[in-house]
């Protein structure tokens, strides 16, 4: 039991991972918050449910974790003033969760001190709410003109550099409000939700099968770890274990998934420091790994390759063979160009230092995932809560405690060299047959269920609700963004302003994907 | 003694240089570009891809500022003029060319400088906080450029007695072959001016995307269509005379003798080589060289000068 308080009472969800769920009434939520922080444990998603219709009133969903396992919380609130205590003291990640909580369902987090909106631009009505079942669009809709009271910085030369949310160049929009004095950065605030998309809303008219093929585009270039997470889930609540040569499948595209992102973003930081040739290199190997997909699986990013009950691919002898080749060939490649970063000295000049997230900060705000670790944040999901095939695996954790862009760097490197060494073991123990999976048609009624899996990113979590008919009633997918966005506001602190596109990539998050 | 006949070659050779630039200077930048592209294997967009460019933006239609004014308007054509200007008066093919006699190396680096101070102004003509930063950035660089500029132009000067550029070369590259070990440490620090002064790596980067990194590409980011078209054939003609310059100052063996008209094919050819030589050479440069942050920037141009003041040291301690 991972959390002992007399007036909770969890019970064990039969998942992949140890999850557990209970109900907990708001005067003890602060307290049971307080508990897990004490004992070192983490706050991963918050997200809320309108279950008027079923008689009650909303439901307010907190997943936090700890060493032991996840916890999901669920604390009924009443459908007049659903307000809550405010849990950003205890988890600061918690902020701006809580204020999409409101943006979207009108759940108040009362006591709290910053109540501004998040994820809401003037697009809907500040007086209703997309995720209520009776949400009316046609009368909500609006062009609201934009105000955003952003935190102002005073004193003798302070002054404001607003970036985005257009960029010069093709990335997603995020408007970044720095406040600066000569060169160095006072204070960096950020303000995203310009891709709202209402993912969220959408699930709930979908049936499970659409609604994994949804899921794996949350995030596009986390395709893999969204479905295996959204899948997990699903079987979750359906009490079914997919057969060992489909987990085996999935924890390969996983790791293919990890690879691919992790030398497009090392190429990307040569490129920040305009080190083309480093850009140039680690592009071509990324282009190999995904035109590699492309033949093997049918798709570059992996799309669609994991549905609710199995997998719909496999890999013969001769794929096998290909990705052997292609693991021998990157780790040889790979070595090289690490090398010469290593020992470019323009290189680790702009590297080293620069973006410093201390570990004790690290800690304190709930870092999470690849960045995390190079925070000395040791927390890997395919190593603490290793699922179906990962406890076979023993995968090596990479951290480094520095937090700089060079510690991100050096634990890219070390998890793509692990990601090909888990690549060739998963080909040992996969077997080739043509079998069809057994697919997930139908959910059972009035289920829960939760899915965590270890992107390239950092932990991504889905969870589903489902209905009297078995239907999705609300599901919310958590990109590891949403903890981490806030640490690049800190990371950039007294640096250079033209050191933050490089702090910022060393990062990569998520706009859409903590945006849906 | 110089002929009718002569100034009437010289007229004519000076038109043909006014036109061999302007039209010459976007392939040379299209040359580095593609050397930087094979060096990083990727096969690149052609030498011709500037022209593409610059044909692309001329037929577009202008968006300007609404508060932006005259100065805005006005800048790109005196950057391009001041450019084209310098470019032209550099004696690169031949010495004697009636725009010479006016180019001095002084008032050279103040056609450059003239240039600057008007796109600097423009950039925060408009208020954008991206302009400012970029002019603020470009001043930081050329006020410790230009001195480094001037020592580098002084020590060929102390050589040839002169601060006429036709003089300069004149007296380096026909009089007599002396290795000057005080001009082997002018043309470090030259380089290291030319990088700086053309927003090239390490101290700026030509190709970025991003605005927060921007040096000379943070003041033009509100330019557009003829304007912009105007402000990369400027870049350049910057850098082409910039290369000039260092061709002048340091290899200008094979330049056609005063009178001697016959030597002109061969000295354009040479011309030619060089150029592809030096563009090459950057090219390398560039690709070998990371980005640095821009507070080392005065280290590095402090470096040029001192390497500058070593080789007038050098001149008045060797005499050489």
């Amino acid at each position: 039991m991972p959390i002992k308080h007399p007036n909770l009472k969890l019970t064990r969800l039969t998942d992949a991972v140890p999850a557990w769920t209970g109900d907990i009434t708001p005067e003890y939520l602060f307290e049971i918050c307080q508990q897990v922080r004490d004992g070192g444990g983490r706050l991963v998603a918050l997200w809320g449910s309108d279950v008027r219709q079923q008689g009650g009133g909303f439901l307010l969903h907190i997943t936090l974790m700890n060493e032991s396992g996840l916890v999901c919380l669920n604390v009924p609130l009443p459908a007049e003033h659903p307000n809550y205590p405010d849990i950003s003291r205890i988890f600061p990640a918690a902020n701006r969760m809580q204020r999409a909580a409101y943006d979207l369902l009108g759940l108040y987090a009362h006591e709290g001190h910053d109540h501004r909106k998040w994820l809401r631009h003037g697009a809907w009505h500040g007086g209703s709410f997309p995720l209520r079942k009776d949400f009316d669009a046609a009368a909500s809709l609006t062009h609201e003109p934009e105000d955003y009271p952003f935190v102002q910085v005073e004193g003798q030369g302070v002054h404001e550099i607003p970036v985005g949310p257009v960029h010069a160049g093709i990335i997603e929009p995020g408007h970044f409000r720095f406040s600066i004095i000569g060169e160095r950065v006072l204070r960096l605030e950020q303000h995203l939700g310009y891709v709202h998309k209402g993912i969220e809303k959408r699930f709930e008219s979908m049936s499970v099968q659409q609604g994994a093929k949804l899921a794996a585009r949350v995030s596009g270039d986390s395709t893999v770890a969204y479905a295996w997470a959204y899948a997990m889930a699903a079987e979750c609540i359906a009490k079914v274990t997919p057969s060992s040569r489909a987990l085996w499948m999935r924890a390969l595209l996983l790791e293919r998934e990890r690879v691919a992102n992790h030398l497009g973003d090392l190429g990307y930081l040569g490129n920040d420091v305009a080190l083309s040739f480093g850009f140039a290199q680690f592009w071509i190997l990324k282009e190999q790994v995904l035109r590699n997909n492309a033949a093997l699986f049918g798709h570059r990013y992996l799309m669609d390759k994991i549905v609710p009950g199995g997998v719909t691919t496999s890999l013969d002898v001769e794929g096998k063979h290909i990705i052997e080749q292609e693991c021998d060939m990157l780790d040889e490649q790979v070595r090289i160009l690490r090398n010469i970063y290593d020992e470019h000295a323009g290189v680790q000049d702009r590297f080293i230092g620069t973006g410093r997230v201390e570990p004790k900060l690290a800690a304190q705000l709930g870092l999470c995932g690849m960045a995390g670790r190079a925070s000395a944040q040791a927390w890997d999901a395919r190593v603490q809560f290793a699922c179906a095939p990962y406890d076979k695996l023993d995968v090596k954790m990479a951290t480094y405690r520095n937090g700089d862009v060079a510690a991100r760097v050096i634990v890219r490197f070390d998890e793509l060299f692990e990601s090909l060494r888990l690549q060739r073991e998963i080909m040992v123990n996969l077997v080739h047959d043509n079998e069809a999976p057994a697919l997930l048609e139908k959910l059972p009624a009035n289920g829960f269920g939760i899915g965590l899996v270890e992107g390239w990113r950092g932990e991504v979590m889905v969870a589903i609700h489902t209905g009297a008919q078995g239907n999705l009633t609300r599901v919310h997918p958590h990109d590891p963004s949403w903890q981490n966005w806030p640490l690049l506001e800190h990371a950039v602190i007294d640096n250079i302003v033209p050191d933050f596109p490089l702090i910022n990539k060393s990062f990569n998050l998520s706009y859409s994907g903590q945006d849906l | 003694m110089m002929t009718e006949y002569d100034l009437l070659f010289a007229i004519l050779f000076q038109l043909a240089q006014l036109l061999l630039v302007v039209l010459l200077a976007p392939l040379l930048t299209g040359w580095v570009n593609q050397c930087q592209a094979w060096l990083q294997n990727r096969s690149g967009a052609g030498v011709l891809q500037p022209y593409r460019v610059l044909r692309k933006l001329f037929h577009k239609d202008a968006v300007i500022a609404h508060n932006a004014s005259w100065l805005f308007r006005v800048t790109p054509y005196i950057v391009f003029g001041c450019m084209w200007l310098a470019a032209a008066i550099i004696p690169i093919i031949a010495v004697d060319l009636p725009f010479s006699q006016a180019a001095d190396v002084i008032a050279l680096v103040g056609v450059f400088a003239l240039a600057r101070v008007f796109i600097s102004l423009a950039a925060m003509d408009i208020g954008t906080a991206f302009g400012s930063l970029g002019a603020r950035r470009e001043m930081l660089v050329s006020f410790l450029a230009e001195p480094a500029l001037l020592m580098v132009l002084f020590t060929a000067s102390m050589i040839s007695h002169s601060t006429q550029l036709p003089r300069i070369v004149d007296t380096l590259a026909h009089h007599q072959f002396i290795l000057y070990p005080s001009l082997a440490f002018a043309a470090l620090a030259f380089v290291i001016v030319l990088l700086a002064e053309n927003a090239r790596i390490p101290v700026d980067n030509p190709s970025t995307h991003l605005e927060l990194t921007m040096i000379h590409e943070a003041m033009i980011l509100e330019y557009s269509a003829r304007h912009l078209a105007l402000i990369e054939w400027a870049s350049s003609l910057k850098l082409f005379a910039y290369i000039s310059i260092g061709i002048a100052l340091f290899v200008p063996h094979g330049i056609a003798e005063v009178g001697n008209w016959a030597g002109l094919p061969l000295a354009i050819v040479l011309l030619l080589l060089k150029l592809m030589l030096a563009g090459a050479g950057l090219a390398v440069l560039e690709t070998v060289m990371a980005k640095m942050r821009i507070f080392r920037a005065p280290e590095f141009l402090g470096t040029a000068f001192l390497l500058a003041v070593l080789g007038l040291l050098i001149h008045f301690l060797l005499g050489a």
